[in-house]
């Protein structure tokens, strides 16, 4: 009962908190640029005045303000973002014909980034002051410090470049879709992964290490050892648990920014996905096509948020859900 | 024991020498720490080098003859058209796609780098200890509205709207330090509230406002210096987050315009000729990666320092060695699971 209330709760402020975005972003797009600009651009440097309003007419620039907010929020509501000024295609169209390679660098460069950070925090806590630990405290220093486009370049001149040079030519840059390839799809994914994972393992290893290394020092950890649990048990089923409880926080917050951070990778690995076509909507003045994006980033933030909410409870028995 | 044996020590005590008592503040303490930290001296050692490269860039543009923006399509191209290889035709570290001088090119660089890393920290640190101070002092309304004012900003998808903003705005030096500033000044805000909020229960406060201190007085005057130490970490540790920021920016093609250079800009026109010049990667990446490292590595000393029970896992000195955190010596002697407090 708890759980749905709270459930409930959360889902309205959700709803809430896309609606102060979507709102922001339109306000922000619409009223900063002025209507002229837009349709200038739309209609190209030495159109006639003429051509101008009937472009504005087209694309609705020339009603008031209001009622173009009231026309994006309806067609919100419905799950349509409207059209690209460019591309003669619904904006939700073109975001799933992109998301397939975005969706792929995300998920696999989560899943690569939390087993190699959870792997080597844990290795570092349980080993505090080794030789590994030390290494990995390097490690993770200069993770921290370096920039995903550093990463991904390096990466590519490195791996890419020599690999390719030496007739192997399974990592390419570039998408294969999955469907038409799974090694192809892999070889293309790789780079992208390992570059997320360098970057961001890094955190993770240093989250992960501190408070395993705090959750160990806890009373209920000695009741377990005098228990006589063996030390594995003692580290994967009561340590751990609640010593995950910040890395799940930072995973909210990194999963939601990561639609921010897609950008780069795709930019560097020449993916075409969702972060590249929102680069060229920006430099184009694609505007619709570039709220969709921010709309769609915050979605993922509130989901990303929600989850971790509830998996507090589910990671963490002293938690209690309110 | 005899008499004269006790005159004896007596005599020795009065004797030792007097520095031996020394009153030492914590800022004092904090000092000592740092200097005896290796590592952060030598951050700091690299932290001034970069600076020298970035002050005497013009110096560099002088010796070698070859100004920033100026091309050399005759000796700094060869003949395909490609950048040349260090040590070419006096281009010591080589050249860039339309044959200007790389290391030219990465010392202004430098000066753009350090002043956006620099000029957006001392902004966001101190708008940010500004609302951080009033949202945790006044409390009420003012902290309702100013805590979710930063949480909002925290949970934004920075580049996304940093991206937008960009968009809007004509990509420019003041639009790319205004966005920067912009996201970072409320994780400072954030650390500020919270130590404000336990700090003004203090009976030093209170004393203060029953002499008839004002808010601001109690805020700036009192309240203040007891943050500076986690603020200054903060800070320290933002500079190299400024400095990526600047660089992802530029990279994308939102931050610094072209001609002026940026590690990020540079990098970014270099992604096309990996293939074939990895000289037009290496330098600016290298030059960027040292410079982060080097002020998170002083970040992390000054933070270590001015925190006595931190485990100094680099610390130079043996005493600091002997001082480690209890869990360290628990763990050392309890080699599977440390039992640390």
């Amino acid at each position: 009962m708890n759980m749905l209330r709270f459930l409930i709760r959360r889902i309205l402020t959700g709803i809430l908190v896309l609606w102060v975005v979507a709102t922001g972003t339109f306000f922000l797009f619409f009223t900063a640029i002025p209507e002229q600009a837009v349709a200038r651009n739309l209609a190209g440097r030495a159109a006639s005045p003429d051509v101008l309003a009937q472009v504005s007419r087209f694309y609705g620039l020339d009603k008031p303000i209001p009622v173009q907010y009231w026309h994006f929020l309806r067609g919100l509501l419905g799950g349509n973002l409207g059209k690209s000024y460019y591309l003669q295609e619904s904006v939700t169209t073109i975001i799933k014909q992109d998301l397939p390679p975005t969706i792929s660098v995300v998920i696999g460069g989560v899943l690569l980034w939390l087993i190699a950070g959870l792997a080597v925090g844990i290795l570092s806590a349980t080993r505090a002051r080794s030789l590994f630990d030390r290494f990995a405290t390097v490690g993770v220093l200069a993770g921290v410090s370096a920039p995903t486009f550093v990463v991904g370049e390096l990466l590519i001149i490195s791996v890419f470049v020599e690999l390719n040079r030496h007739g192997i030519s399974w990592v390419q840059t570039g998408y294969t879709p999955v469907t038409q390839s799974v090694v192809g799809w892999a070889g293309t994914m790789i780079l992208p992964w390992v570059t997320l994972a360098i970057v961001q393992a890094a955190v993770y290893t240093r989250l992960s290490r501190g408070s395993l290394l705090d959750t160990l020092g806890e009373d209920y950890i000695r009741t377990a050892r005098s228990k006589g649990l063996s030390e594995r048990r003692v580290l994967y089923r009561h340590a751990l648990r609640s010593a995950l409880t910040p890395v799940v926080s930072q995973l909210g917050i990194d999963v939601g920014a990561l639609l921010g951070g897609v950008i780069v990778v795709e930019q560097v690995f020449g993916l075409q996905g969702l972060g590249q076509h929102t680069v060229n909507a920006i430099s184009q003045g694609d505007l619709p096509v570039v709220i969709g994006f921010v709309i769609l980033a915050a979605v993922f933030v509130v989901i990303a948020n929600l989850i971790v909410d509830m998996s507090y409870a589910v990671l963490d028995p002293r938690v209690r859900i309110s | 024991m005899s008499i004269t044996e006790l005159e004896f020590q007596a005599k020795a005590v009065e004797s030792a020498p007097e520095q031996a008592i020394e009153g030492r503040s914590q800022w004092n303490l904090t000092w000592r720490r740092l200097r005896a930290d290796r590592v952060a001296v030598g951050s700091v050692g690299v932290i001034l080098l970069v600076i020298t490269f970035a002050i005497i860039a013009p110096l560099i543009a002088s010796l070698t003859g070859h100004g920033v923006d100026q091309a050399f399509p005759a000796t700094g191209l060869d003949v395909n058209g490609s950048p040349v290889a260090p040590g070419t035709h006096g281009f010591i570290i080589g050249t860039d796609d339309i044959g200007r001088d790389l290391l030219v090119r990465i010392a202004y660089g430098a000066q753009i780098s350090l002043f956006v890393g620099i000029v957006t920290t001392a902004m966001a640190t101190a708008a940010g200890v500004s609302i951080g101070l009033m949202a945790g002092y006044f409390g009420g309304v003012v902290d309702a509205v100013l805590a979710r004012v930063i949480d909002a900003a925290l949970a934004f998808p920075f580049i996304v709207l940093a991206l937008a903003l960009a968009a809007v705005f004509h990509p420019s030096l003041n639009i790319v330090i205004g966005v920067i500033t912009f996201f970072s000044w409320a994780g400072i805000s954030r650390i500020v509230r919270g130590q404000t909020l336990s700090l003004k229960e203090k009976e030093y406060i209170e004393a203060a406002r029953s002499l008839g201190a004002g808010p601001w007085r109690i805020m700036f005057i009192d309240i203040l210096p007891n943050l500076l130490g986690p603020v200054l970490v903060l800070a320290t540790l933002y500079i190299p987050t400024a400095v990526t920021f600047e660089a992802t920016l530029s990279f994308l093609g939102i931050g610094i315009p072209e001609p002026a250079p940026s590690w990020g800009n540079i990098l970014g026109e270099a992604q096309s000729y990996y293939q074939i010049a990895w000289w037009y990667v290496v330098f600016p990446a290298a030059a960027l990666l040292i410079t982060t490292l080097a002020f998170n590595l002083l970040g992390d000393g000054i933070r270590d320092a001015m925190d006595p029970r931190t485990e100094r896992i680099f610390a130079g000195s043996a005493a600091a060695r002997k001082g480690r955190r209890r869990r360290g010596a628990a763990a050392a002697a309890e080699p599977a699971v440390s039992q640390g407090s």
